[in-house]
């Protein structure tokens, strides 16, 4: 699966969403849970301190490293391939899927499993993998359902959560099931499916989300175990990561694994965190035997050295999803990106321009929730602004309508004379469009706020000239008031 | 053997040349302002830590039991009887012998894995109703057993059987994962091989990717026992 998610342009994907009451009713009630499952495990956990120093901690611990990547990668590469494990650097999409194809044509590679892994969404290995004859089984229970159903991920940590129980149960019949809609015996049913899938598989793949450069090694943080078996039994093991996945050592691992654990599921740890680092020579039946590392740009550079860097920092908790309004209301597929929420409106116009991901930035109230969410203070609201700002100056080859828009408010804005004059014109050139003292079918960029709701009508009375006899009024009163006073 | 790397200095140079730096020229060692994990759990006791562990396992689905290095033979027995003994399996660690438990893994038929078996280990391991693992570091604030596996302390114990059960010397337990994390990081930088796989377990597989609904037992173990022993 590519990152785009779905055909449709995004306000139409927004129109189709909405109307989802079960998926709507989902998202929310999902969100709720999160968010207090994250309250509880940061700013509730008094143990812990003061929970903005864990922030501040997580924010000093990125920007560095991000800031010095090419020193962490050379260092992690280093390290790595001194325990015999291969690395391979990225630059593209294609180049890391041509090297994962590669790998698994040298081994014969008939049947691949995978645990959920983002990046390899983003740069499609799935599709690429089958094409080459390989049967690749998504392992996580949640991607394991999207496979079976051919569904997209809707959030980035719970991917299935638009999905009820019924329909799980009839995905589950194409692979025989017979059993009720119950959780855990379909939970059961996926157990006893994959078991036998994890032990004849030829290449385990798995994203990364935090390597540690001092040691070449790999952390793993997962719930359900599935990533546990794709890294011991296959004999080749492929990780792939997003290059700035990564922290200088152990010590910084623990604050950012404790930042992830509290902030995306409300756990203090979860139940597994994996910490792997080749040993090929090693006589361990229950390790690969083979292990290769890709290293993946696709667009990431494109945020280096600019205002976007901060967006590197994201450590995919998805606290900024879980608080976001416009997500409860949206859900995830209508962001038409498998990184949806507010940093995926942060995101994917860096990872894929504005021309496929312009609009998304425009989802979003700019509350501010999301800054406030994230354990590693990215300034999340203000990178949406800067996007629509540079959407609209031309990154994204904007509509021409809004483009003259913008265009002739800028001149209007810049002589007061002209101002004055569009001041006074809006009620007579919107007059035809007022029933009753407001808009409601607005056209052009009217057009998405009168659909949702009404605009009142410009009033023939402006702000300026309401302040002046306000003012005059109020003074009047005060003069009045003091007159009185002093008999 | 040592691995291969392609395609890194073309990468690295457009990275660095972004960031206005020379290609991986390493930059001054940080001094963090902010260091929260030092300072939790003070001074904290053994017995504030096992405390601390106590109340951290009923969140994680996991039942602690307690006993003594006398005990621990016959403690363990029980614990193998009430999760339905049957198929064991442990890993190859000398502690087992180090703790007197030589008698009780034989009573209880229990396998002792061996990598030498090649994939009839694993398939011994799939089987098993019960795996027995001794931890290696275990973190009071989530009650969670670091296990340095390698090719002796198989992973697939604490992961394969239906049950794992897990042997906790008193005196592993510290407060968090700051601890295990700085104890690795010496090793680091000393130069020492660390282990290939550090796992950190807490409590038995779950998910809740169905309607947000805990299934507990997905596909690691569907159980977790801890057996605190008083080692000094």
């Amino acid at each position: 699966m590519p990152m785009k998610v779905g055909n449709l342009p995004f306000f139409e994907g927004v129109d189709e969403a909405i109307h989802d009451s079960f998926m709507v009713n989902a998202v929310s009630s999902a969100q709720d849970g999160l968010r207090d499952r994250k309250i509880s495990a940061t700013v509730g956990d008094k143990a812990l301190g003061d929970w903005e120093d864990w922030r501040s901690a997580g924010e000093e611990i990125r920007s560095h490293t991000l800031n010095n990547l090419d020193y962490y990668l050379k260092q992690l590469s280093d390290n790595f391939a001194a325990r015999g494990g291969h690395v391979y650097f990225a630059e593209t999409a294609e180049e890391a899927r041509n090297y994962i194809k590669k790998v698994c044509k040298e081994k014969n590679a008939k049947h691949v499993v995978k645990a959920k892994s983002m990046v390899t969404e983003e740069i499609s290995l799935n599709e690429a993998l089958e094409s080459e004859g390989c049967e690749v089984l998504e392992t996580d229970l949640a991607e394991f359902i999207l496979q079976v159903d051919h569904d997209q991920p809707s959030h980035i940590v719970v991917p299935s959560v638009h999905k009820n129980r019924q329909q799980i149960r009839d995905a589950f019949k194409k692979l025989g099931y017979e059993g009720s809609d119950d959780p855990k015996e379909l939970a059961g049913f996926a157990r006893k499916t994959l078991r036998k899938k994890f032990l004849e598989a030829d290449v385990g793949i798995t994203g990364c989300n935090f390597a540690i450069a001092d040691s070449g090694s790999i952390c793993l943080v997962t719930n359900e175990g599935n990533a546990n078996m794709v890294t011991a039994f296959p004999e080749t093991q492929i990780t792939v990561m997003g290059m700035e996945r990564i922290v200088p050592s152990w010590k910084e691992m623990d604050v950012v694994v404790s930042l992830l654990c509290r902030s995306s599921v409300g756990q203090k740890l979860t139940t597994y965190v994996t910490d792997i680092t080749p040993e090929p020579d090693q006589k361990a039946v229950d390790s690969p035997k083979d292990y290769h590392l890709v290293i993946v740009d696709a667009g990431r550079s494109n945020a280096l050295g600019t205002e976007f860097q901060p967006a590197l920092h994201c450590i995919r908790c998805a606290a900024c999803i879980n608080v976001c309004p416009v997500y409860r209301h949206i859900g995830g597929h209508a962001y038409g990106s498998i990184y949806p929420g507010p940093i995926g409106a942060v995101l994917s116009p860096i990872l894929g321009g504005y021309e496929q991901y312009g609009k998304l930035p425009y989802a979003s109230s700019l509350c501010a929730a999301c800054t406030e969410a994230c354990p590693v203070k990215i300034p999340l609201h203000k990178l949406l602004i800067r996007h629509r700002q540079k959407y609209v100056e031309g990154g994204g080859h904007p509509p021409v309508m809004e483009k003259v828009a913008m265009k002739g408010f800028g001149i209007g804005a810049s002589s007061p004379k002209l101002f004055k004059i569009g001041i006074k014109s809006a009620p007579i050139m919107l007059k035809p469009l007022v029933h009753h003292g407001s808009i409601t079918k607005g056209p052009g960029p009217l057009k998405p706020w009168t659909h949702g709701r009404d605009l009142p009508a410009p009033s023939k009375e402006n702000f300026r000239k309401w302040f002046k006899n306000h003012k005059h009024q109020e003074t009047t009163a005060i003069q009045d008031k003091g007159t009185g006073e002093s008999l | 053997m040592k691995g291969t790397i392609e395609n890194r200095d073309s990468f690295l140079e457009k990275i660095a040349d972004k960031l206005k730096r020379t290609p991986g020229e390493a930059p001054e060692k940080p001094v963090w302002t902010y260091t929260p994990q030092n300072k939790v759990y003070q001074n904290y006791s053994e017995d504030q830590l096992l405390a601390m562990m106590k109340e951290a396992c009923a969140p994680i689905h996991t039942k602690l039991f307690e006993t003594n290095s006398e005990q621990l033979g016959v403690q363990l027995d029980q614990l193998i009887a009430e999760y339905g003994g049957g198929s064991i399996i442990a890993t190859n660690d000398l502690r087992f012998h180090t703790f007197g438990l030589d008698e009780i893994l034989k009573k209880n038929n229990v396998a002792v894995w061996d990598y030498k078996e090649g994939h009839k280990a694993i398939e011994r391991a799939t089987h098993a109703n019960i795996g027995l693992s001794i931890c290696d570091v275990m973190l009071a604030e989530s009650a969670t057993a670091g296990l340095f596996n390698d090719q002796d302390k198989a992973r697939s114990v604490s992961l394969l059987p239906v049950t794992s059960i897990v042997i906790v010397p008193k005196s592993s337990i510290v407060p968090r994962m700051t601890q295990a994390m700085q104890r690795v990081e010496e090793r680091v930088q000393k130069g020492e091989t660390i282990s290939s796989y550090i796992n950190f377990i807490s409590g038995p597989s779950n998910s809740a990717d169905i309607e947000m609904k805990l299934v507990v037992g997905v596909h690691g173990p569907v159980k977790v026992a801890y057996l605190v022993v008083a080692d000094r």
